[in-house]
């Protein structure tokens, strides 16, 4: 299983990173062919965090599957929770009420933007600038805690159900964003001015994973990662769901195809994302939060897809209904695992100290990958 | 192309062809045999341009399991299902990684969750599962572990 510390016939060493290295965010393990410094092969291990949440939903109902969801990509949860809602609405065509859209869409983007700021300080950290992470954990808090009064919960959120959301919003959830959204619009320029027009930071990001946008697309890459690679693909635009269609925002799309283009994709993804926020914040409807729905929902029999834009890319859930309380069978298609299957291909040729930037752009959120 | 587009034109190409109803969208029921025949031709074909593979993975209806390809077009944002029918004793199917890339994870995933061999596979070995678990797949309806909490 594990390869160890060694060398090939050809004088290659072979090196493990993971599947606990600070690099790595979670317990993903890499085994790397290296021909001096160069690499050679990147073979990915992983399992470490399995938790064969397929196999669980073939035995849950439709209200219970979504709480497993939460624990995929947990830095979208919103956005998961969000995806098996929309699947049992469609299919059980339930109307959900205009609040309960707008409350959702506010939601999944302030998801985004927390998820990209973890994603920034994270992998500023990586390529060794330390203050950033402190920066965007500080902002990061203050959507925990918007999140923390309506939801009860900081990660795991479960808000989102068949019909619309389980509880209406908190009382100072207008006021709070607001507050946020007048600091964070600053502190994004701040971010910029801090990384982004760093020499040595743009030195190490700049010509480092390069993907054309014929492999990004043959690789099934999606989201920022292949919208850096100048392939247009956000899900919110081409397949809108909610009040997406509502309102105005712009699809970001970098040509690079490199690690800088990935990354500016993010930070310019966040902008809009404020965009989107301020747009609907001031008309939040009133009326119910969540729609009238049976007790007991059976989805008729048939396959059922629905995609979402989570902050990694496109989530698919395709479930095959018999007609029963309980899905079938379920898939979840994850946007890390494909975009993780497209390390091997960035990676070959480059020099050893650039897969950390590489893995940093590819937002790899772990629990994602291994499900 | 719309769904009907999409269906004219495959019975055109492919005589065999036969469709199931009742989905989102144009599902296509092929043999396994035919799948090199089919595959190829969704990607390289100008009208299709299917070069996009965002789901791979079966379906175990117990009496036999099924291939589920999803595939799209960056280009024309049209959708089309791809099912393919296996024998249960003895599931084996072409690989579709050459075609496209990403379909080499997923089919490492199938492989080991449902045991399909994939033929011609560069590199079919378990990616999830530990070392030592051939022969037990997962997700098949019939799997069950008296260890580890599978079922709520």
């Amino acid at each position: 299983m594990v390869e160890e510390i060694g060398t090939t016939q050809d004088g290659d060493l072979i090196i493990n990173v993971g599947p606990q290295h600070p690099a790595t965010h979670g317990v993903l393990h890499l085994v790397i062919t290296l021909h001096g410094e160069t690499i050679k092969k990147v073979e990915p291990h992983l399992g470490y965090i399995h938790r064969s949440i397929e196999k669980m939903c073939e035995s849950l109902t439709y209200r219970q599957f979504i709480y497993v969801t939460s624990r995929m990509d947990y830095l979208s949860s919103h956005i998961n929770n969000h995806g098996c809602a929309l699947l049992v609405e469609r299919a059980m065509q339930i109307e959900v009420p205009a609040r309960a859209q707008v409350i959702r869409v506010l939601m999944d983007e302030l998801t985004r933007i927390a998820s990209h700021e973890l994603w920034w300080g994270a992998m500023a950290m990586d390529l060794g600038a330390f203050t950033p992470f402190f920066h965007a954990f500080r902002e990061r808090e203050m959507i925990n805690e918007i999140m923390e009064d309506t939801c009860g919960a900081r990660l795991t959120m479960n808000y989102m159900v068949p019909g619309g959301v389980q509880e209406d919003i908190h009382p100072d959830f207008v006021r709070k964003v607001k507050e946020f959204i007048a600091l964070f619009k600053r502190k994004v320029d701040e971010y910029d001015e801090m990384v982004t027009d760093n020499i040595i930071f743009r030195k190490r990001m700049e010509n480092v994973g390069v993907i054309s946008a014929a492999d990004a697309i043959s690789y099934g890459l999606s989201g920022p990662s292949l919208r850096g690679s100048g392939v247009s693909c956000d899900v919110r635009k081409y397949y809108p769901y909610d009040v997406y269609n509502q309102v105005q925002f712009e699809e970001i799309i970098e040509t690079g195809g490199d690690s800088l283009a990935r990354y500016m994709v993010r930070i310019r993804e966040m902008k809009q994302s404020i965009s989107i926020i301020e747009q609907l914040l001031d008309g939040i409807p009133d009326g119910d939060f969540c729609a009238k729905t049976k007790a007991v929902i059976k989805l008729p029999k048939g396959e059922f897809y629905q995609r979402v834009e989570t902050a990694r890319g496109e989530l698919g859930i395709y479930v095959v209904s018999e007609g029963a309380t309980t899905p079938y069978r379920i898939k979840f298609r994850s946007p890390g695992f494909s975009n993780l299957s497209a390390l091997d291909h960035m990676a070959r040729g480059s020099k050893i100290g650039d897969l950390v930037a590489m893995m940093g752009t590819l937002d790899l959120v772990i629990p994602d990958i291994d499900r | 192309m719309s769904n009907e587009e999409l269906k004219a034109k495959l019975s055109e190409l492919i005589p065999t062809a036969t469709f199931e109803e009742g989905g989102e969208w144009t599902t296509l029921l092929i043999e396994p045999k035919a799948l090199m025949e089919v595959m190829p031709l969704m990607r390289n074909d100008v009208a299709f341009n299917m070069d996009y593979l965002f789901c791979l993975t079966a379906v175990d209806w117990k009496t036999h399991i099924t291939m589920v390809y999803h595939l799209t077009s960056t280009t024309y944002r049209h959708n089309l299902v791809i099912k393919s029918k296996l024998d249960k004793s003895k599931p084996e199917i072409e690989t579709v990684c050459l075609i496209w890339r990403s379909a080499e994870f997923l089919e490492r995933e199938v492989y080991e969750l449902f045991g399909v061999n994939f033929i011609n596979h560069p590199d079919l070995r378990l990616l999830i599962l530990p070392d030592g678990w051939e022969g037990k797949n997962p997700l098949l309806k019939d799997f069950d572990d008296p260890i580890n909490m599978i079922k709520l």
